[in-house]
């Protein structure tokens, strides 16, 4: 036991270390960022999910529709309501949202996720500048 | 045992920390690689495996003949052996490690190599290969770290283990056998389509794994007190020379149904690598060169007078491993894929940050072997 | 319907654990199904077929002249990326000389014609295809509903394997970012990232809408497009009544791309 005081301060050390994230934001929660609705999506009311479902689980659909598309051959979507949509990140999501800075990307930096849907899928807004 | 690792002498930690630095190299380059693609390979649409997998075949037998230690030991009670198994084993592991991180350096999407398991697709070889590559390491270090344990406590190791080694043993004619399913069963690449594939694989496996397991045995003997002995050494080396012989028998094989038969898609790639094709031929002084280091090994290790002196047998060791290194690397990888299924001549040749990359994942896995000789070294000391 | 990345970690952690994974994963997904099965459905206008097959009919081209238009409307609706550097070419449908397009059988005498005819070579769409079998996700697949060969660019891994195994050289790895290369970028398609396969798709997204591949449209009628297993279908009907070749038939991949010579 003679190595005690070592290990206790290693494990100190260690502790301190590990939990460096939470001790150096202390205090800073940054807010949480506002989302930008376009005129289109303010006019249309309702995405093609309701609003809490579409907050919470929007990857998910999204994943079920690029697999449905790529997969399946079936590019329509039914959403419970019985209303149809032509299933496309570029045309269908994007033609509301049209200001992916400010309602993806804001609240992806946000959560520190990095979806790599932009890699492929294209921007309409920033492309057409 | 771990600990056995850190405690060494100055040349050790030297060794050590040189190759560390070669592999932060290798990974520097490999994050070059992440952020560009594998564009900066020589690998191109018609070429699109190179020296990394080339590298990974090659590999996979070194792993594999690390069983031609185990088989005479456990199978025939040739108790000699029982000295140097562990090498065997822990070569293997060092050599699988680098077989998968060559695979790892060659994905395009490697954050999504896990896809192999969510999807688990029966008919590609390559998830079969996947299973069989991380269940001959997994075994190997269970046994390996296992038996050494025993050996330093003075015990006889757990009886469970003892099962293990028989599965390990089917497991290592596996891991070779499916990595030659990869190639061998492609249509349209007449130069792999060939049911001789796989014990060719085996054989040049069985020479190369020996062969530096004897330049390793060798090395061990002058810098430690530990002697793997003489009677070992050369019972290797038989190995080795009916396998270098074996593994030419079977190319000369090729060599005669490609030319006899006179089929062009079977001679173009053979033609390509020994003699050129449309003007074209890097890798012919390479082939050449491999051919004749494999027939001065094979000179050197049949004839009993040259196979016992061990400075000539160290010599004729390093000409087996270099030749089926070039054979079975860049040759077996190249020659496959020149010329293209459309009949065009696309030569390749490794980049520098490629060969950088690929001297990295060499450096981590010399690694591996280090730290695991060590500690297997250090327990031999003791216990001797 | 489940965030990949929650699977990845699942799985990870798993295999770490060495467990027999099936029992535990289904527990989990259990957990997680609470999301409504979301409805799919074709669209109205979407066509159909058993399997998809092409003839082409190359007694209507003279030269690559001819050939430009169809090889140009491809790579104009797909964001084909033009490369300096030859190695990294993507191609999906492009022109090969007949000893090029049909190594396996050659002719030492070739017909003037044929000799200085380009033949257009794409993705066969096999019945039976390699790349298939050989890719070790099925990021690349046979598409049951319609015999397309496809391919999931989210799942592909880029090992390259289809690639090797591909016995008409139709596929293409992106060594790197396409993006910065691609002439256009029309919106109509997604562009692909660096570290994936790709190939010609016969066009699945314009089947989807009713109409046929671009190709086809570009051709004047010397590509024709149908349904192979249907007797009264215009490739069927061409296959009647022409001789046609197809590219390595001895291999058995069975390709769905016809020649008529």
């Amino acid at each position: 036991m003679k190595d005690r005081t070592l290990i206790i301060t290693g494990l100190i050390i260690f502790i301190a270390l590990v939990a460096f994230p939470f001790w150096y934001n202390m205090g800073k929660a940054s807010p949480q960022p506002d989302l930008v609705l376009t005129a289109k999506a303010k006019a249309a009311g309702a995405c093609v999910m309701p609003t809490a479902y579409m907050r919470a689980n929007h990857m998910h659909l999204l994943d079920a529709w690029r697999n449905s598309v790529v997969r399946d051959a079936k590019r329509v979507f039914v959403n419970p309501q019985g209303k149809t949509f032509n299933i496309s990140l570029t045309k269908t999501c994007l033609d509301c949202h049209s200001n992916k800075a400010e309602f993806c990307d804001r609240c992806h930096s946000y959560a520190s996720a990095e979806p790599y849907c932009w890699d492929c899928h294209l921007d309409q807004s920033k492309e057409n500048k | 045992m771990l600990e056995l690792a850190f405690k060494g002498s100055k040349n050790y930690f030297g060794w050590v920390l040189g190759l560390l630095v070669l592999i932060g190299i290798g990974f520097g380059f490999y994050l070059y690689q992440l952020k560009f693609g594998l564009g900066i390979t020589g690998m191109s649409r018609d070429v699109s495996w190179g020296f990394y997998i080339a590298n990974f075949t090659f590999l996979v037998g070194v792993a594999a003949g690390g069983v031609m230690v185990v088989i005479p030991y456990y199978l025939h009670d040739y108790k000699a052996f029982g000295k140097i198994t562990i090498l065997g084993e822990f070569l293997a592991i060092a050599a699988l490690i680098m077989c998968l991180l060559f695979i790892v350096v060659d994905l395009g999407q490697p954050m999504r190599i896990f896809n192999v398991w969510i999807y688990p697709t029966l008919h590609s070889v390559l998830f079969w290969d996947t299973l069989v590559l991380n269940g001959y390491l997994l075994l190997n270090l269970i046994v390996g770290w296992n038996v050494l344990e025993a050996e330093r406590n003075d015990t006889h190791y757990p009886a469970w283990v003892k099962p293990l080694i028989y599965i390990s043993i089917p497991f290592a004619i596996g891991i070779h056998t499916v990595t030659a399913y990869l190639y061998c069963g492609l249509p349209g690449r007449e130069f792999w389509l060939t049911a001789i594939l796989a014990p060719r694989f085996l054989a040049s496996a069985f020479a190369a794994g020996p062969a530096l397991l004897i330049l390793l045995c060798l090395f061990i003997r002058k810098t430690t007190r530990f002697d793997p002995g003489r009677e070992q050494i050369q019972a290797l080396a038989k190995i080795v020379a009916y396998a270098v012989c074996v593994n030419f028998f079977f190319f000369l094989c090729e060599v005669f149904v490609a030319f006899y038969s006179k089929i062009p898609e079977h001679m173009e790639h053979l033609t390509y690598l020994f003699a050129g094709l449309q003007g074209k031929g890097s890798l012919v002084p390479w082939m050449w060169g491999s051919v004749v280091l494999m027939l001065i090994s094979i000179v050197l290790l049949v004839n009993p007078s040259t196979r016992r002196r061990e400075n000539i047998l160290m010599l004729s060791c390093a000409c087996a491993f270099v030749g089926i290194w070039i054979d079975k690397g860049l040759g077996m990888i190249s020659g496959g894929f020149v010329p293209s299924p459309l009949d065009h001549v696309t030569e390749y040749a490794p980049t520098f940050p490629e060969f950088m990359i690929a001297v990295g994942v060499y450096a981590a896995g010399v690694l591996v072997l280090t730290i695991l000789y060590k500690i297997a070294v250090s327990v031999k000391e003791e216990v001797a | 319907m489940e965030d990949s990345r929650r699977r990845f970690l699942k799985l990870a952690g798993i295999s770490a654990l060495g467990l027999t994974a099936k029992p535990v994963l289904d527990a989990f997904a259990k957990e997680h199904a609470k999301a409504p099965a979301p409805e799919f459905e074709e669209g109205p206008k979407a066509l159909k077929a058993m399997q998809w097959a092409m003839v082409i009919d190359t007694r209507r081209f003279k030269s690559d002249a001819d050939l430009q238009p169809i090889i140009d409307a491809c790579d104009k609706i797909h964001n084909i990326p033009v490369f300096e550097n030859k190695r990294h070419e993507i191609k999906w449908i492009w022109d090969e000389e007949y000893e090029h397009a049909f190594p396996t059988n050659p002719n030492k005498f070739l017909t003037e014609r044929l000799k200085d005819t380009p033949f257009l070579v794409l993705c066969n769409h096999c019945e039976n295809p390699p790349c298939v079998r050989a890719c070790p996700t099925q990021a690349t697949f046979k598409r049951k509903s319609d015999g397309i060969v496809l391919m999931d660019y989210h799942r592909c891994i880029g090992c390259r394997f289809c690639m090797a195994a591909c016995p008409f050289g139709s596929r293409s790895f992106n060594f790197r970012d396409p993006r910065p290369f691609i002439p256009k970028i029309t919106m109509q398609y997604p562009t692909r990232t660096r570290g994936v396969v790709e190939k010609c798709n016969f066009c699945a997204e314009r089947l989807a809408v009713g109409k046929l591949p671009a190709c086809v449209e570009a051709s004047k009628g010397a590509l024709v497009f149908g349904d192979l297993y249907d007797p009264k279908s215009e490739v069927r009907k061409l296959l009647k009544a022409h001789y046609t070749i197809r590219r390595k038939q001895e291999l058995g991949t069975e390709p769905a791309v016809y020649y008529i010579v």
